[in-house]
């Protein structure tokens, strides 16, 4: 028994990879005992990703070997990865939305089972590992969480030896992320490995017994995460020292700058959610958060909010104190109200224009058009100031958006959105995807132009980011917003509940959460 | 006695000009479940036409004729596939081109069979039908492509909502980049429904030069093959829809011709338009519902493949 113990689950040796000009994956090697769990850690770009496609055998490195179990393989393709016993939860899940849930696991099998057989083996289980699964339901209806449940049980009931998570938190509530990491350990415990890739560190800390960390395609660092810090874990992925986002000046209330009462709007989307019922009141120099799971209305809050969707009444939104229900973007935009969307490409920037003709695109209005022509050299001026205050990494103002990386790209817009002076910022999961020093970056951002007197809105789905920068916090709970609540006198447990749905009818700040 | 004999000549003569747009319609909503769209029905339903009359007048076999009608239309199929499918080129374009090069090609590989003679396949099959009683006469007209799109939109509903290869089709069709992820061979499945598509569209072609007006003209097929492209959209890609949709357009048909008959004082150009109008005009009430169109509509449409990896 010992012996077996002794051979690797999954043996990597020498994997290189690479994409035209850059090196995705450089002489990575690293092993998996069976039943450990195993942290891959890294910023994005690090090559984390890349790594797992070619372990799922999505990818084909171009040197390098794998050995599974003591014996070296050749991982051809997804079919060959699962046959050996691999399993893989990827982060966008690969559900199909119009298929039910049976169906969907269905379509990760083999072929020998009808569907009513593989119901039976769906709720076995989903019992026996606690995994609330309902195999006839459609996945549109289902929660992000529940999504994932489902790829879970897809992967269990391949009865895998190596379970790869890919950001499995990034979409879960606290409580939920707690549920699934019940469930890893279980599985660990039963003998299967599981490899888990975040860049959480505080999750990789609860969980984890063993990480390599990645940098710029190559292994940079092992640790113990029960015994290294967050701090150490950190600046081996980042490379350097870490810097600290702090807020700068006091709060003072301020005048209503962005009014909201009672918002009710419903989607237009097949999957959308309504929203219903909305109030709030944003002030000069706050920071509101809002916090939710991803396909709580948050995508139709921003749009009701911009301006993309009209509100129902001119007076359900109010901007500055006009009111600005029935206009649309660009009178909003008039109005300083300034929008960073949650999709850089394509709605915050266009891929195909140089920066100097992104930064004109939104901030038109603010004089850098003259009697119906565009004044080029103080656009010009203006991208070139972004590209210098946010440190942006690009060949110039007449490089395509395009050729930007996904943080660059963010801090160009941020840039562009704060650099009018806007009364009212909405920012759509400003950090998403961004690595930890640019994240940094837009963090502080945010908050000078708050303390400059702006009044801004964060939606977004990570909580201590929201603790960190926000005054207030409310929850975006199946359409509906909780009352904003003060960031220090709340907790991300209670958050996290009213995130899972729980709203308490009518128990205001008296919550006594004393934990 | 008499109203049976007319009912029955009303109802064989509605299933016979409601066949070709159920088959043609049953091969473009295969394609397009699996996220293809191939505006090219028109082009290779003449294709079929025109080689299926070709191959029956010279082999005397209108079975060999038929499988040339499916292989010519499969084979126009191929081309788009592999423009657009291997080659990645846009699918409405390319479709739009498929469709005037089937116009063409057709009328020049028919341009010498114009006026040639040819007897319906229903007296090919029963050799006894012009001595048989009228009602039995009426039967006989249901020749087995008939039969064939009767019995299709049943099929199509069981293979593609109860099958696992109905499922893998639904799925790539649905998101591409997902069926890939799970291993599934996404170009291989398009080209099979692509290639599927095209040799209904060729069966379908033939039966009218074969069987429903027995004779080649240039651009006989006439817009069906339009009017099956939108079936499928109106249908919001459901095989039972799909044959609603087709019987009533060939109900309207059938309408018209008693219309004009009856020497109804109504321009006779009004009249052919009649069909057409009716199919869309209902169709469209049929499918008003924009979130139901969303939901069943493959999410994947006309949207090309690349294997990013």
């Amino acid at each position: 028994m010992d012996a077996r113990s002794l051979t690797p689950r999954l043996r990597l040796s020498g994997i290189t990879k690479r994409y035209a000009a850059t090196l995705a994956n450089s002489d990575i090697s690293l092993s998996i005992a069976p039943g450990e769990i195993h942290a891959l850690l890294g910023e994005n770009g690090a090559g984390k990703s890349t790594l797992v496609k070619i372990i799922y055998g999505v990818v084909r490195p171009d040197a390098g070997a794998i050995a599974w179990e003591g014996a070296p393989v050749e991982i051809a393709d997804p079919n060959a990865a699962r046959r050996l016993g691999v399993g893989m939860v990827f982060q966008h899940f690969s559900l199909f939305e119009s298929l039910t849930v049976a169906e969907n696991i269905a379509l990760g099998l083999g072929a020998s089972e009808t569907i009513a057989e593989l119901t039976v083996r769906i709720e076995e289980i989903a019992r026996r590992y606690g995994l609330a699964v309902e195999p006839t339901r459609h996945v549109h209806h289902l929660s992000v969480g529940e999504r994932q449940r489902v790829e879970i049980v897809r992967c269990l009931l391949q009865s895998p030896r190596l379970l790869i998570m890919d950001e499995p938190t990034s979409v879960l509530t606290p409580q939920e992320a707690e549920g699934l990491f019940d469930v890893l350990r279980r599985l660990s415990d039963e003998g299967c490995s599981v490899l888990y890739i975040s860049h959480k560190l505080e999750e990789i800390k609860a969980l984890c017994e063993h990480a390599t960390v990645l940098r710029a395609g190559r292994v940079v660092g092992e640790c113990d995460p029960r015994v290294s810090t967050e701090q150490q874990m950190a600046e081996l992925m980042i490379g350097g020292a870490l810097p600290t986002a702090h807020r700068a000046a006091p709060l003072r209330e301020g005048r209503p700058c962005l009014e909201v009462a009672r918002l009710t709007l419903m989607s237009d989307e097949p999957f959308g959610t309504h929203l219903r019922d909305i109030s709030f009141t944003l002030r000069d120099g706050e920071i509101l958060g809002i916090a939710g799971v991803a396909g709580n209305g948050q995508k139709e809050l921003l749009a009701a909010l911009s301006g993309e969707r009209r509100a129902p009444t001119a007076e359900a939104v109010r901007i500055g104190g006009v009111a600005a229900g029935l206009l649309g973007p660009a009178a909003r935009r008039r109005l300083h109200q300034s929008f960073i969307p949650e999709e850089r490409l394509g709605r915050g920037a266009v891929a195909e224009f140089p920066l100097r003709e992104n930064a004109l695109l939104t901030v038109y209005q603010a004089g850098f058009v003259r009697g119906g022509l565009i004044r080029f050299a103080s656009v010009a001026r203006y991208a070139r100031d972004i590209i210098t205050r946010f440190n942006v990494k690009a060949a110039g103002i007449d490089a395509a958006g395009s050729s930007l990386s996904g943080g660059n790209m963010q801090k160009f817009i941020v840039g562009r959105e704060i650099g009018t002076n806007p009364r009212v910022l909405l920012a759509a999961h400003p950090t998403w995807g961004v690595d930890i020093g640019a994240a940094i970056a837009i963090r502080q951002a945010l908050m000078d132009l708050a303390a400059a007197g702006s009044g801004v809105l964060v939606v977004s789905e990570d909580l201590a980011e929201l603790f960190e920068i926000s005054d207030y916090i409310a929850v975006l709970s199946g359409g509906r917003l909780s009352a904003p609540k003060r960031t220090h006198e709340t907790t991300v447990e209670e958050v996290g509940l009213l995130m899972g749905g729980k709203m308490e009818a009518g128990a205001g700040p008296a919550v006594a959460d004393a934990a | 006695m008499h109203e049976t004999e007319i009912l029955l000549a009303v109802v064989v003569a509605t299933l016979r000009a409601a066949t070709p747009l159920m088959i043609a319609g049953f091969g473009e909503l295969i394609a397009e479940r699996s996220g293809v769209l191939n505006l090219g029905v028109e082009g290779m339903m003449l294709m079929g036409a025109s080689v299926g009359f070709i191959g029956t007048v010279a082999t005397g076999s209108p079975i060999l004729g038929f499988v040339a009608a499916m292989l010519a239309g499969a084979a126009l199929a191929l081309v788009f596939g592999v423009l657009t499918l291997s080659l990645m080129a846009n699918q409405v374009a390319t479709g739009l081109a498929l469709t005037i090069f089937g116009v063409g090609f057709s009328a020049l590989v028919g341009v010498g069979w114009i006026g040639t003679p040819l007897q319906g396949i229903a007296t090919d099959i029963w050799p006894g039908l012009s001595k048989a009683s009228p009602m039995v006469q009426q039967l006989m007209l249901l020749d087995p492509v008939v039969w064939l799109a009767i019995l299709l939109p049943f099929i199509a509903q069981r293979f593609i909502y109860r099958t696992r290869a109905g499922l893998i089709l639904r799925a790539v069709g649905e998101s591409h980049d997902v069926a890939h992820a799970l291993g599934y061979s996404v170009l291989r499945i398009r080209y099979l429904a692509v290639l599927f598509g095209g040799a209904m569209s060729g069966l379908a072609g033939a039966y009218l030069s074969l069987a429903y007006t027995p004779m080649w003209s240039d651009n006989m097929v006439a817009g069906r093959g339009w009017i099956a492209l939108a079936l499928v959209v109106f249908s919001t890609w459901k095989p039972l829809w799909l044959a609603i949709g087709s019987l009533l357009f060939g109900f309207v048909t059938i309408a018209q011709f008693q219309a004009e008959a009856l020497g109804l004082d109504v321009s006779p150009h009004l009249l052919a338009m009649l069909p057409y109008l009716a199919t869309i005009v209902v169709l469209v009430l049929i499918s008003r519902d924009a979130t139901r169109l969303k939901l069943n509509a493959p999410a994947a449409l006309g949207r090309p493949f690349h294997a990013t990896a």
